[in-house]
């Protein structure tokens, strides 16, 4: 397989990977907060937010994956273009529209499908482009 | 004003802790393998990268600057205008990190922005 080839497949795994634990990640973020509710910007609602969410098994789950996210962000950007990741790992909106619509049947008006559309053509564009620009990546060994 | 102000502290410590991360990450070389192993071991070297500890705190500071965003607007007034950060952070790839961010590129990035944008409204 040839260098290219093997780099912008390498870095799409990466990408998805990332996508899926940043999508379930935040799901389960936005969960745990709304049973929090507004914080309030005093010093005694900001501990008790800070209480709250510490203790909110939802966010924890979330973090966990948010934890995984970080994992696959910083190996991808260990050798592709950070304008080529950021927009790329935009696909995980389509993807909730998707699962919203598939598993959930929600209903998704126009203007979003018009938005996802845009949203794919957009990471389709971005992936046609060279994942690396800057300097070749040099494989490191581990240190002794 | 204060709604104003958290949008500018997300986007710009975002974009700013991705790309001091994005600098660190290149700086330490990628993974020999992508196995656990080699992949722990890169993770090793990463935090003790100083560039990651420039990035990383600063990453927690949008992140913190969004759920705070969050409970006070709704999710579809706080994405699309959180969306700037692809254009911002594409500057920044640009002129800090010296990528070479082609018209196809730059298409592919406006497409995105709007296109999250839209979705949010949606």
């Amino acid at each position: 397989m040839g260098h290219e080839r093997r780099l912008r497949i390498k870095t799409l795994v990466m990408v998805f990977a990332m996508v899926v634990c940043a999508t379930v990640g935040d799901l389960m973020l936005k969960r745990g907060m709304a049973g929090i509710g507004a914080v309030q910007l005093t010093p005694a609602g900001i501990t008790e937010a800070f209480r709250m969410t510490v203790t909110n098994p939802t966010i924890w789950l979330g973090i966990l994956f948010l934890l995984g996210f970080m994992t696959t962000y910083m190996t991808v950007l260990s050798w592709a273009d950070y304008s080529y990741v950021m927009p790329a790992g935009a696909f995980g909106y389509a993807v909730v529209t998707f699962l919203g619509v598939t598993v959930l049947g929600e209903t998704v008006t126009l203007r979003r499908w018009a938005g996802v559309a845009m949203i794919c053509i957009g990471v389709l564009l971005v992936t046609q482009t060279k994942p690396r620009t800057t300097n070749e990546a040099r494989p490191t060994e581990a240190t002794p | 004003m204060r709604v104003a102000v958290m949008l500018a502290v997300l986007i710009l410590s975002g974009a700013i802790g991705e790309i001091a991360i994005t600098y660190g990450m290149k700086a330490v070389g990628e993974p020999a393998r992508l196995r656990p192993k080699p992949i722990l071991e890169f993770l090793w070297r990463a935090v003790r990268n100083g560039w990651f500890w420039t990035g990383a705190p600063l990453m927690a500071v949008a992140f913190s600057s969004l759920l705070v965003l969050l409970s006070w607007k709704p999710i579809s007034f706080v994405i699309p205008a959180s969306a700037l950060s692809y254009v911002v952070g594409t500057l920044g790839a640009k002129y800090v990190l010296g990528e070479d961010i082609t018209g196809k590129r730059w298409a592919g990035v406006l497409l995105v922005c709007a296109g999250v944008a839209l979705v949010a409204v949606g």
